[in-house]
């Protein structure tokens, strides 16, 4: 297919005819989707309109049960687990903010490193002055320095979303899917977290899946809108949220 | 600018357990042999053994803490790595027999001649050497525990499951010690022990020698499961244990991991049993019984999980709680009291006696430090300026 082969070099992110189904449920229905380097692309959607399947397919979580899923136009990530996915670049945000809870600030941190991640090398490992730099920057970048010694569990709903974004920084993955990351802010959070976001998307490309419309526009970025498992529309926000079909499907028929 | 693999691993309820375990190692096996017998500070010989015994049960607790506390693998089935590591240890006392057995014959175990056998089977070749006997008492429960976990873990069989199918190794392990035929003495197991590397096994100062080498074990074990919890790989472990599909996106291998930590408990279980068999002279295929393995998780339980100290804790302090019952005319309700045990702790103490200590100093120690502030803060004679979060 040489359409394909064109295609797939110059996209970080490349979902081609994917389909997924659950007993019968068609959550992912010829899906096709490509993200360039260093793009920034907002998903929405109404609920069950496989955003979250499609992460699930992008990290390995879910096999497709036929598709083309590239990554920075050569590897198959559908032959791969999450761990091997992890390790090549592509770091996730979940739904629900999963830290882990009963650790301190900067050891979710140190956990999420990009270094030996082999039971040897986390047995004899020593604390570095790079490590525990690149922690502090992290730590600056998702306002939680002075909270680094507080474990993870007692901070507040938004800073467990920044601290999961803080992991994915640390993780330095080339690719961060971000799942609902404004989901239960208060506005001034949700501000923060798109400028937070746009500081980011300065070096790594970045896929969001968010409800929030105001955090949406905020970002400014190019839109692609899912129902039923494909895409409905793309665009920018003006174009997507005036699109009929869009509107229809979120306000019901 | 991270402390020393050694000094990292000790903070002060480590330091206390090590001097404690260290002091009654020595001073038990020493009163036993200097003292006379009857004085009041004699350790009488009953009770040396007796307590080796609880020394090994708390090498075994150790070994379901690392992997439960730290892991959150509940294995309902250690006990066989623990019995496991006894029949090899067995199997060794047995060749030690030789020609003393009631057949008199010096290569045959008893039970084999009673059972007409005219050689010995292929698997008791070695075990007459002590080392390879040593040997086998890591690698046999090492052994299987890999590929259990090899195949459990890969497959990602998690929480209940894995603990309902650990029931079922241990169970199908029981009943096939059973067997005659199986070739390790049947219902009866392996009893009659005669010496241990040239001592006999009964005498006193063998005991003493197997307690203090009981209490050198269960430090060891100590000092490697210290090791391991406050090293990263620990942090990993825990990280694995409250969210572990979180742990896999981040690019951890998570069955690596669980079969690293599944195999080393498994082995630690194992140098328990071995231990265990010549100080209570007997092993027999009772010790695959499910509910052994279900009793050392409830010795973790109650001494505190994930806390390693309160596992040791906790098998000492139950067994004596067994003993001491079991001894008296309460001994046929001891199961209710234990299944009561289980539930009290369970709904009053959640985190264990240590766990429930440590947590009782943090809050005592927080509370101290805002009465500090609250009295400096007056002194000043302003109000201390509260921080918003």
């Amino acid at each position: 297919m040489p359409v394909m082969d064109t295609r797939a070099t110059s996209a970080m992110l490349y979902l081609d005819g994917v389909h997924v189904s659950f007993d019968g449920f068609h959550a992912i229905n010829n899906l096709s989707l490509a993200l360039e380097p260093g793009e920034m692309r907002a998903i929405i959607g109404p609920n069950g309109a496989g955003k979250t399947t499609m992460m699930d397919i992008i990290t390995g979580k879910t096999k497709p049960d036929e598709g083309t899923v590239l990554f920075d136009g050569t590897v198959d990530l559908t032959r791969l687990d999450e761990t091997r996915i992890a390790e090549l670049g592509i770091g996730r945000k979940f739904q629900k903010p999963t830290v882990f809870e009963s650790q301190t600030v900067y050891d979710n941190l140190l956990l999420a490193l990009n270094v030996d991640h082999s039971v040897k090398g986390t047995l004899f490992w020593r604390g570095s002055k790079a490590e525990s730099e690149r922690i502090d920057k992290v730590l600056e970048t998702i306002r939680l320095t002075d909270a680094r010694n507080r474990l993870a569990g007692s901070l507040s709903h938004g800073q467990k979303q920044w601290l999961e974004i803080g992991m994915l920084l640390a993780q330095d993955p080339k690719v961060l899917l971000v799942d609902e990351p404004v989901a239960g802010m208060t506005d001034v959070e949700t501000h923060l977290t798109a400028e937070l976001l746009k500081q980011i998307n300065k070096n790594h490309t970045i896929m969001v899946v968010e409800h929030d419309m105001t955090f949406v526009r905020e970002l400014g970025v190019k839109v692609t809108c899912l129902h039923e498992g494909t895409v409905l529309a793309e665009g920018t926000i003006d174009q997507v949220s005036s699109n009929e079909r869009v509107v229809e499907v979120y306000l019901g028929r | 600018m991270t402390p020393h693999i050694l000094t990292r691993s000790l903070d002060r309820a480590a330091t206390t357990f090590i001097l404690v375990v260290a002091a009654l190692g020595v001073l038990i096996p020493l009163s036993n042999l200097l003292l006379p017998q009857g004085s009041l500070f004699q350790v009488p010989t009953y009770l040396v053994a007796l307590w080796g015994k609880y020394v090994c049960y708390a090498i075994l607790a150790l070994s379901i803490d690392l992997i439960w506390g730290y892991c959150g693998i509940l294995s309902l089935g250690h006990g066989a790595f623990f019995a496991l590591g006894g029949y090899a240890m067995g199997m060794y006392l047995m060749r030690q027999i030789g020609s003393r057995g009631v057949y008199g014959n010096p290569i045959l175990p008893d039970f084999m001649v009673f059972l007409n056998w005219d050689k010995l089977p292929w698997y008791w070749y070695g075990f007459d050497h002590f080392a390879f006997a040593a040997l086998m008492v890591f690698l046999v429960p090492g052994l299987l525990a890999f590929c259990f976990g090899w195949l459990a873990f890969r497959s990602r069989v998690t929480g209940v499951y894995l603990s309902i199918i650990t029931q079922a190794m241990t169970y199908a392990l029981l009943l096939a010690f059973f067997r005659n035929d199986f070739g390790f003495g049947g219902n009866n197991g392996l009893t009659d022990f005669k010496d241990i590397l040239g001592f006999n096994v009964q005498a006193e100062g063998t005991r003493a020698a197997l307690f203090f080498l009981s209490c050198v074990a269960l430090l060891i074990a100590f000092f490697i499961c210290r090791a391991i919890v406050t090293s990263k790989l620990g942090k990993v472990l825990i990280a694995v244990r409250d969210a572990e599909s979180r742990t896999r996106f981040l690019g951890y291998r998570v069955e690596s991991y669980k079969l690293f930590v599944f195999t080393l408990s498994a082995c630690m279980a194992g140098v328990a049993g071995a231990l265990y068999v010549p100080q209570v002279g007997i092993i027999n295929p009772s010790e695959f019984a499910p509910g052994n393995s279900i009793e050392a998780v409830i010795w973790v339980a109650v001494g505190g999980r994930g806390t390693l100290v309160g596992a040791a804790l906790g098998a000492v302090v139950v067994n004596y709680a067994k003993t001491f019952f079991t001894s008296g005319p309460l001994a046929p309700y001891w199961l209710f009291m234990l299944g009561a045990l289980f539930i009290l702790v369970t709904l009053l103490l959640p985190k264990g006696i240590v766990g429930t200590y440590n947590s009782w100093r943090e809050t005592r120690r927080s509370a101290a430090a805002a009465a500090d502030e609250a009295s400096a803060a007056r002194e000043d004679g302003v109000a201390a300026p509260k921080m918003a979060e």
